[in-house]
């Protein structure tokens, strides 16, 4: 656990443009008291992985509506652990069907979120996790 | 979650440009000034070959499209490019979005571009107190290049000058500019002009309002009679001219399609060969750890203070400047005293 505040990347795998959800949390983490740092549309496993490394962040959050995610998510768990990020906390959210969910939980995905969910409960969830919990 | 790398490994691993080891370090000076205290004294015989570059102007104007176009410039020309894009701290809940990285896209695959997001925290001027010293790390991290692009500069923020060897000053057309250009105090700091989005109606025109008030930066060129003759009076330098001798260049590019940015870089590097070759150089980086040394000392000094003061004597000093018994002047003085004695 650092004394700094805690830094997240929110990106958007994938090669359609549904970023709302991602602009809410992005918005939503930085009135927290996060410090965000967005990548915007159309990014590759590839682009997140290397983001998150010169970053340095603590949480990788991914948004994905279009139902690609079960190629992508475990891609950039994979790149995350390969470049020795394996304690970087990967939260997934969008349209989720539950059993994917369930597989990309096994998969080194942490928590997944779906439509509706408030940022007061991602917020309290990423907080947990940073104090070790 | 796993223990936190020791510091001397983080140092070691950015000297041998292990890019982990040097996002963690720029963490930890971020943090956490005995690390940054630590981590710095590592480093600090490494740094000293990188150029290293300030990027700013007013907001929108086009500066993180134009640095990452500058970065893919360097690399074409073989050099690695570390970049530092500083973004505004929410003065309400401490965090930041920061989104100049949507600008940057593209570098993803090079490992010769290093791409930082920085939130200003607690720091003033456009810049992280932290910005100096994550610059050291990205020099002794081995990048010939080391940009760091300010928040988008209202006014008076020229911090960046006393932190990089050359500062290019972005400006756009149809931003009432050249008022703008003036106010902020930026006419005085830049070593470049670049007139971004040059492909939008006025681009000429802010070039030429800024080189008529580069030229007037002194007095400008008159017609004067002296002893009833006409005669042509020469324009006074001015006084950053008559130090240095560096033609301030104003120069148009187009960051989304990357014209005029080859000239942007090839302005650049003049500058650095100029600074080289001038002495200037070693000037600005004298006083770049000047103000480096004050800064430190500054922070030092009200950490002291906040250690060994006790409480009750900043709230009874208030007290007494409530009651008018005490004015701020002498309360100062009388915790400086404490302070010292
Ligand atoms: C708005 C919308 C659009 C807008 C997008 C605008 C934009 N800039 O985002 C427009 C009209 C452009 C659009 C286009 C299309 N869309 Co559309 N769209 C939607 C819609 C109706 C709502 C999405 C939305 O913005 N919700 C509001 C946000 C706030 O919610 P959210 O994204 O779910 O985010 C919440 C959570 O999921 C979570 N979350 C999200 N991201 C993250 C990230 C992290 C880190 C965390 C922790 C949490 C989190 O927290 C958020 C807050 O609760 C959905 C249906 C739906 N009900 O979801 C379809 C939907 C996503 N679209 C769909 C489709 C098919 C399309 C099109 C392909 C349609 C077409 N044939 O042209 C095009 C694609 C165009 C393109 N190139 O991208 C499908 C996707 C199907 C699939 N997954 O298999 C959906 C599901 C509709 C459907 N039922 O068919 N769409
Ligand atoms: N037409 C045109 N648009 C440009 C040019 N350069 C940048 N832009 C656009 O201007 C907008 C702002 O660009 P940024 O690079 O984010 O500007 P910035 O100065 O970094 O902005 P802040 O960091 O928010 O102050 C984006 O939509 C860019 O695509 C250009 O040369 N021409
Ligand atoms: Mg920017």
């Amino acid at each position: 656990m650092r004394d700094g505040q805690i830094r997240v990347l929110i990106a958007k795998p994938g090669l359609d443009g549904h970023d709302r959800g991602a602009k809410v949390i992005a918005r939503a983490l930085r009135d927290a008291g996060f410090e965000v740092i967005y990548t915007g549309i159309r990014q590759t496993p590839q682009m997140i992985a290397a983001a998150a490394l010169q970053e340095d962040v603590d949480v990788v959050g991914l948004s994905i509506l279009s139902g690609a995610h079960m190629t992508l998510c475990p891609k950039v768990v994979e790149l995350l652990h390969a470049q020795g990020q394996e304690d970087v906390l990967v939260l997934l959210g969008g349209i989720i069907p539950d059993e994917d969910a369930a597989q990309l939980k096994a998969a080194g995905v942490h928590a997944v979120f779906g439509p509706g969910t408030s940022s007061s409960e991602i917020i309290a969830f990423i907080r947990t996790a940073m104090a070790g919990g | 979650m796993p223990k936190p790398a020791p510091t001397q490994q983080l140092i070691d691993g950015l000297l041998k440009g292990d890019r982990l080891a040097l996002a963690r370090a720029i963490s930890r000076v971020e943090d956490d000034a005995a690390e940054a205290a630590r981590i710095v004294r590592g480093v600090f015989a490494q740094t000293g070959r990188a150029h290293l570059i300030g990027v700013t102007g007013a907001p929108g104007t086009g500066k993180s499209t134009l640095v990452s176009a500058l970065a893919e410039r360097y690399r074409a020309q073989g050099l690695t490019v570390g970049v530092l894009a500083v973004d505004p701290t929410s003065p309400f809940s401490g965090g930041a979005l920061l989104g100049d990285r949507v600008r940057m896209t593209g570098h993803s695959g090079d490992a010769g571009v290093f791409i930082r997001s920085m939130a200003t925290r607690r720091g003033t001027g456009g810049l992280a107190r932290a910005s100096a010293d994550a610059m050291l790390l990205l020099d002794a991290g081995g990048f010939d290049r080391v940009i760091v692009e300010t928040v988008g500069a209202g006014q008076a923020e020229i911090e960046i000058a006393s932190v990089a060897d050359t500062v290019v000053v972005v400006e756009a057309p149809g931003l009432g500019d050249e008022v703008q250009a003036i106010k902020a105090g930026l006419l005085e700091i830049a070593d470049i002009f670049a007139v971004n989005k040059a492909d939008r109606k006025g681009a000429g025109r802010t070039v030429a309002a800024l080189e008529m008030m580069l030229e007037t930066g002194g007095a400008a060129a008159q017609t004067v009679l002296h002893h009833g003759q006409r005669m042509e009076m020469e324009a006074a330098a001015s006084e950053a001219d008559a130090e240095e001798g560096w033609p301030i260049p104003v120069l148009e590019t187009v960051a989304v399609s990357g014209r005029g940015v080859e000239q942007l870089r090839d302005a650049l590097e003049r500058h650095w060969a100029w600074l080289e070759g001038s002495g200037a150089r070693s000037a600005r980086e004298g006083r770049r750890f000047g103000h480096m040394l004050q800064t430190l000392i500054q922070a030092e000094v009200l950490a002291r203070m906040e250690r060994t003061l006790s409480p009750g004597l900043r709230s009874d000093l208030v007290e007494g400047m409530l009651r008018r018994q005490i004015d701020p002047y002498s309360a100062a003085a009388e915790m400086v005293k404490k302070l010292s004695g």
